[in-house]
């Protein structure tokens, strides 16, 4: 035994036990959000359950998703109320996904196994995923038109009748994409060029422009809005039409109590018939569903729908953010480095700006509110802005404020890095450079800032690390639930720094704790955590492929 | 890069052999045929360090050097590890002024001016003594762009020009052939030996009329070394060249003039001949006869 101490294996064991840990902890992390996060777009079949109570042996039927399955103790489900059986110590519940939640009232519930019967997965159940109220599960029976019937389900004709529904579905899905352009778009830029002339008005007024010169303006501004105002009355006529158009045709259909509920084409996103689907199809809809989480718009509180505002707002968020913190970060090590006369000021500064990557990101984010948007912001809006007010442009969180609040919190790491890799050129090139003839700042911007910029990448990189996974700060200096336009978009100036953003890591907090739906938003919990360690790792990866290229091509002998 | 090396290094030595065969007679084995020592008094001087001190803080490295270096000769510094031969060397081109709390007092005159007036432009000074270093430094940048370096900063960016020189100065240093191939490759990819001649390319491409040479050989292998001792022969014809080295057999084989210092102070200066056959001081006699050092 004293031999195995001195022979230093124990050491072996306990470094090497600290690396399985920390890998095995790693990857199970990762591999359960991986696992939950696939999982949820996969199109399972749906089961009829029948169901007997146990006590007054009434007969229900269930429809829907079987969503996941636990053994509980007999104990407690007698405490919470509900009847078992004698002689059962762990009774087994399963979690239902029965959708249709404007009829039902909630679209989980949870059932014991006894009293059900075999589970159905029966032919032709339709699963329409809705733009409200979550998921329909149902048969289909007819298309009305106006209420009137057009076509009937009938047993020879279904073929036909499943592709009519499709196609119906096409047509609303296309009526609904029109409308939104006009919506967001037409209507969206005519809002812009009123809200534009609202401002001219107002900064005519500040200046206390009056008289005829007042008079020939306000002319001009009159003409123009009632040209925007004339162009909006035809879209607005263009709207009701397509409005009026899409609400006409209905689906009808029943519900697994035999119930019959109608549906519009309008509301609905897609139609898919799970149980009669080979698995060919399933891949295709899986990867369709997947496709449509990443480039969707979330609806519902967020917990439907997809998480692209959220997708863009991150990486814009992360870019305009190294836009600032790395010229930033970078001069001051420059300027720490090579000029600055070593002494105990600078020693102070240094271990001051170490220590600020310690602070907690919460204080960055009240002194990215109290400063950044409440004096600069409220001072930029009372010099540039005048007009608008009392409504901010740049005195409220925004996009500018967030990047700017975490290139604050990044710049000590862009800063430690940077005179690292400053401190690692070797003297003899500096010297190399001077012997030449070059002064010091020649030396400096030839030789030495080229030479260190893969320090400089990994002080980017491990910047993009911590600031696409922040979220603290951002609840309060930018990023909000739902923002209604993205921060880049077709009206001048294309880029709004002044907008608000959705943020993935503030969106799972959004959908996991502040949704009113906790079982429809907890699978979108993993697959955006799976999209943000996603989005993240391709950051990184392209920040570390970029600092490798630099580092082959001023690869030194050192090295 | 093992087996590329190998044929090349062959070539190498059978060139050296055939050159020194062939005894190219230069100034240094003009006199000795003669038999006559070049008297430091009958050259025109370059460089004149008049009674120079150097301190580091409170240790002083030269306490009151007094020297002439003459016109296209080659001047070689020895000594001990030490005792203020690269330290002196470094004041040529005052590099010096790089380390902090280091304080110097006297003149070197270059050409009638002392470089330590205090409206010398430091960076024109370095074009004019340029330097090698004991270790390689080429620049992270492709071989082309490590000889046009100096070009560059004067703000020479003419193509033509550029080409021209950088030619220029890869043949002046013995380089040219085996690089002209690949002159937009990394200038790290060269052995060593190449570095080292890529450095001197570099350093005589803006035309100085001083070149330091500080222990260049000491980190190369023999046969490189040779190239460079050879390189060195030439380039005397245009440069004043100064050397420090800790090797004694180099000394002799590649300087007209030697100086010997130990303990910050010059010993003895004489020339090379004359220093390595019949040393004035008994301290000189023990350094090159090995008894310390």
């Amino acid at each position: 035994m004293k031999n195995w101490f001195k022979s230093g294996a124990p050491w072996i064991w306990l470094t090497g036990g600290a690396v399985t840990l920390s890998v095995v902890m790693v990857a199970g992390l990762l591999g359960l959000i991986a696992v939950r996060g696939f999982s949820h777009f996969w199109p399972s079949d749906v089961a009829k359950i029948e169901i007997t109570d146990p006590v007054s042996q009434e007969r229900s039927v269930l429809l829907g998703e079987i969503v996941r399955s636990e053994g509980i103790t007999a104990v407690t489900a007698r405490e919470a109320g509900n009847t078992v059986p004698e002689g059962q110590e762990i009774v087994t519940r399963y979690l239902i996904k029965q959708g249709n939640r404007d009829q039902l009232g909630t679209d989980f519930v949870w059932r014991f196994e006894f009293g059900m019967s075999d589970f159905e997965y029966p032919a032709g159940v339709y699963v329409i995923e809705r733009r409200e109220w979550g998921n329909f599960y149902g048969f289909p029976k007819a298309i009305q038109i106006d209420g009137q019937t057009t076509t009937e389900l009938t047993s020879g004709s279904s073929e036909q009748f499943h592709q009519q529904v499709q196609a119906a579905v096409a047509e609303a899905v296309a009526t609904h994409h029109s409308i939104r352009k006009i919506e967001r778009g037409d209507i969206g830029a005519l809002n812009t060029q009123l809200e534009r002339l609202r401002l001219q008005e107002r900064q005519l007024d500040l200046d206390g422009v009056a008289g005829s010169e007042r008079a020939t303006i306000q002319a001009d501004i009159d003409s123009q809005r009632a040209a925007i105002e004339a162009d909006y009355l035809v879209l607005r006529n263009e709207l009701d039409a397509l409005y009026a158009d899409m609400r006409r045709n209905t689906l009808v259909m029943e519900m697994v109590d035999g119930r019959e509920a109608s549906i519009r084409f309008a509301d609905v996103v897609s139609i898919i018939m799970p149980n009669d689907m080979s698995a060919l199809q399933k891949w295709g809809e899986y990867f369709h569903r997947v496709w449509g989480f990443l480039t969707d718009e979330p609806r519902e509180a967020n917990t439907e729908g997809g998480i692209f505002p959220a997708i863009f707002g991150t990486i814009t968020m992360v870019f305009v953010m190294s836009i600032m913190v790395t010229p930033f970060g970078v001069l001051a090590a420059i300027y720490l480095r090579e000029y600055a006369k070593q002494g105990t000021v600078t020693k102070i500064v240094r271990i001051s700006v170490y220590n600020l990557a310690g602070v907690p990101s919460i204080v960055y984010g009240v002194f990215g509110l109290g400063f950044f948007i409440y004096f600069l912001g409220g001072n930029i809006d009372r010099i540039f802005y005048e007009a608008a007010l009392p409504s901010p442009t740049f005195g409220t969180p925004g996009l500018f404020w967030a990047s700017l609040t975490l290139a604050l919190l990044t710049l000590p790491v862009v800063i430690v890095s940077t005179e690292e890799g400053l401190a690692r050129i070797p003297s003899t090139i500096r010297q190399g450079s001077l012997a030449l003839g070059a002064t010091k700042s020649e030396t400096l911007w030839r030789v030495v800032v080229p030479l260190a910029t893969p320090g400089m990448m990994t002080g980017l990189i491990l910047a993009i690390a911590r600031a696409a996974g922040e979220v603290a700060p951002l609840m309060l200096v930018g990023v909000v639930k739902l923002a209604p336009t993205l921060p880049i978009d077709g009206e001048f100036p294309f880029i709004h720094l002044e907008r608000k953003i959705m943020h993935l890591g503030f969106h799972i907090f959004d959908v996991g704790f502040q949704s009113p739906n906790v079982e429809a938003a907890r699978p979108l919990v993993y697959a955006t955590a799976l999209t943000l360690v996603a989005l993240i790792v391709i950051l990184n990866l392209t920040a570390i492929a970029i600092r490798n290229h630099l580092r082959e091509k001023y690869r030194s002998d050192s090295d | 890069m093992a087996t590329s090396t190998q044929p090349n290094s062959a070539t190498e030595t059978n060139t050296i052999m055939s050159t020194e065969q062939q005894a190219k007679p230069t100034i240094k084995t003009q006199l000795q045929q003669d038999g006559v020592a070049e008297q430091l008094a009958d050259l025109e001087i370059k460089l004149k360090v008049n009674n120079l001190r150097l301190s580091y803080g409170e240790s002083e490295a030269l306490k009151g050097i007094n020297l002439d270096i003459p016109k296209n000769r080659v001047t070689a510094f020895i000594g001990p590890s030490g005792c203020g031969k690269s330290t002196l060397l470094r004041c040529f081109n005052r590099m010096n002024d790089l380390v902090d709390n280091c304080t110097i007092t006297g003149e070197i005159v270059l050409d009638g001016q002392n470089i330590y007036q205090p409206k010398v432009d430091v960076a024109e000074l370095r074009r004019q003594v340029g330097m090698v270093f004991q270790k390689p430094n080429p620049f992270p940048k492709s071989i082309y762009e490590n000889v046009a370096y100096g070009l560059r900063l004067q703000g020479v960016n003419d193509r033509r020009t550029l080409d021209e020189v950088v030619e220029t100065s890869l043949r002046g240093a013995a380089l040219w052939d085996e690089v002209k191939d690949r002159l937009h490759d990394n200038a790290f990819g060269l052995s060593g030996g190449q570095q080292q001649r890529l450095v001197i390319a570099r350093a005589i491409a803006i035309e100085p009329e001083v070149l330091l040479l500080d222990e260049p050989a000491s980190a190369l292998d023999p046969i490189s070394t040779l190239k460079i001792e050879e390189l060195i022969n030439e380039l005397k014809e245009q440069y004043t060249i100064v050397i420090v080295t800790h090797n004694m057999q180099q000394a002799a084989r590649v300087s007209d003039f030697t100086a010997f210092l130990y303990m910050g102070q010059l010993i003895e200066h004489a020339d090379t001949n004359a220093l390595f056959t019949t040393p004035m001081k008994k301290q000189t006699e023990d350094y090159i006869t090995g008894r310390y050092g």
